[in-house]
């Protein structure tokens, strides 16, 4: 008798990264199982409210699936508190309903973008089981050991010495994350058999803030719905196909 | 509010796990009226205890095992992150609480960066090895019921009464699969105290306990150094200090040190240490660690 096997791997890569009044989640919109392409635009970044955005990686089914009930519960949310949730409450939010399937796991890795209440820029990571920790840079997926290491070094300037009377910055600028975001994943579809076709990556603004490093970044579109508060764009770029 | 204490009123450490016959089910459960609200974020626990989602089959754990990595067999598409050295100790001036910061999946380091002392609530911290979410969730949910306890006795939960409830809590889940070696530990009526907590219901009183993989080259460090009127300072070098030893030894444990210290105040953050710093320049009052800076120029070191 063969056993119960509800799981598979859809492959893709998603990636996030925190500034100091901005974030940036990213991912491929490639689905694959196998060495088999399925198609080659399945979002896997999600917009949950002009604060947060939800990137998920792993199974598909039950990325979507999840996705799909994390909305549900924000939308009673705003229907009960007449404002959108807080995104550290998503986060706890994402822990416990993750947590509620412990006996029979999502098989996503989530990733979780957007800006405090205090303004400040915000990735949190979980792990299939709801585990999770608030981060300045993380990526999940089959190219995670691709791109983390480059992450490291690039924006926590892991095995780099500032030099001399320098020091590292806290955060990057967005024109410069938004430049490593494109790299890593133009690297990984190089280098990795399920990354690629194209790349999608959601841009959050903190409230108030202008639009510099935007300026020049050619199709972006913006997603925000509500008026004077976080702004939230798209840019979607192509990846090679083979 | 005063529902809110009804809801969680009464004995509630019975645990009601829900089997379905349907292979998908819902994992919300029921539509109540806590679900439209916030909760704490922790809606899954309207009805007071948790409700588990478990998949339609003759053996739900034997399902956990096959799809889950426990150790043994690292091949398995869910990882679960592992790998760990935690430590608390029981002295004069209070307990010293040191952990280190490195979480595995299989050989990659998922992260460098994990919180593993767990910030119950201002007198009480607990420890994280195993199963991260399973020390996560439970300790967080243990927190929410050491309030309860406040609003209810109006007096705070003793660390053996909180230790107690958690190890009830995950014996009822016992051979489900969770995996939790966690030390709970406090400052109550009694004075400074450390219980150890372990998912297999294992629930211990000491004076000194270590936990995870790297817990042997803690131990080694940490009995050798132990004394009852160590000084504060002394303590929390000993804490450091054995974490090294583990970070250094153990190919699971490392990048950095996470110190606590708990007070008749309460607990205390002391600071994070890098263990590569560690190693070559110390704490930052002295030597490194490392035993290279000890030989250097000496006439038995092995020549580069």
């Amino acid at each position: 008798m063969s056993s119960f096997n509800p799981y598979t791997q859809n492959g893709g890569t998603i990636l996030a990264i925190a500034g100091a009044d901005f974030s940036v989640v990213a991912g491929d919109t490639r689905q694959s199982e196998g060495y088999n392409i399925q198609t080659r635009y399945a979002p896997k970044v999600f917009r949950l409210t002009d604060r947060a955005v939800l990137a998920v990686n792993g199974f598909a089914a039950d990325g979507n699936m999840f996705v799909k009930k994390v909305k549900q519960r924000l939308e009673w949310y705003r229907h009960a508190h007449a404002k959108d949730m807080p995104l550290r409450s998503i986060a706890r939010l994402i822990q416990t309903m993750l947590y509620s399937r412990r006996f029979f796991p999502y098989y996503v890795y989530n990733i979780l973008g957007g800006i405090e209440e205090d303004g400040s820029g915000a990735v949190y990571s979980f792990d299939p089981v709801g585990s999770y920790e608030r981060e300045t840079c993380r990526a999940a997926g089959p190219a995670q050991s691709l791109l983390q290491p480059f992450l490291d070094n690039q924006i926590y300037f892991k095995n780099q010495q500032p030099a001399p009377g320098m020091s590292h910055p806290t955060h990057l600028p967005l024109q410069a994350v938004l430049a490593l975001v494109i790299d890593s994943f133009t690297s990984a579809t190089e280098r990795h058999i399920e990354v690629g076709d194209g790349l999608e990556m959601y841009i959050i603004l903190g409230k108030g803030r202008g639009l510099q490093g935007l300026e020049g970044v050619k199709g972006v579109q913006e997603l925000t719905i509500s008026e004077d508060g976080e702004r939230i764009f798209v840019v979607r770029r192509e990846l090679k196909k083979d | 509010m005063n529902s809110l204490i009804q809801r969680f009123a009464g004995s509630s450490s019975g645990i009601e796990l829900q089997k379905r016959n349907a292979t998908v089910v819902d994992d919300d459960g029921e539509l109540s009226d806590v679900m439209w609200g916030s909760m704490a974020g922790f809606g899954s626990l309207a009805k007071g205890v948790p409700t588990f989602t478990v998949p339609s089959v003759p053996d739900p754990a034997a399902f956990l095992r096959l799809h889950t990595d426990d150790h043994a067999d690292p091949s398995c598409r869910i990882k679960i992150q592992h790998g760990t050295t935690t430590l608390a100790f029981r002295y004069q001036g209070g307990v010293i609480v040191a952990v280190d910061s490195r979480a595995t999946a299989g050989n990659y380091i998922a992260s460098g960066t994990v919180k593993k002392v767990i910030e119950i609530n201002p007198y009480l911290l607990g420890t994280m090895a195993g199963g991260a979410a399973d020390c996560q969730f439970w300790e967080t949910y243990l927190g929410m019921h050491c309030r309860l306890h406040e609003l209810r006795n109006h007096e705070r939960i003793s660390v053996s009464a909180a230790s107690k409830y958690l190890s009830n809590l995950v014996y009822s889940y016992k051979g489900m699969g969770l995996s939790m070696g966690t030390m709970i530990c406090g400052w109550d009526k009694t004075g400074p105290a450390i219980f150890y907590v372990d998912s297999d219901g294992t629930r211990l009183r000491g004076d000194l306990f270590s936990v995870g993989s790297g817990s042997t080259f803690a131990y080694g460090v940490l009995d050798q150094g132990y004394r009852w009127d160590l000084t504060d300072e002394e303590a929390q070098e000993l804490g450091r200090r054995s974490i090294y030893a583990a970070g250094h030894r153990d190919a699971f444990s490392g990048n950095s040190c996470n110190l606590y210290h708990v007070k008749e105040r309460g607990w205390e953050f002391i600071g994070n240490y890098d263990i590569n710093k560690l190693h070559y320049d110390g704490p930052g009052n002295g030597q490194g660690y490392g035993y290279e800076v000890r030989v250097e120029g000496k006439t038995s070191a092995v020549a580069a």
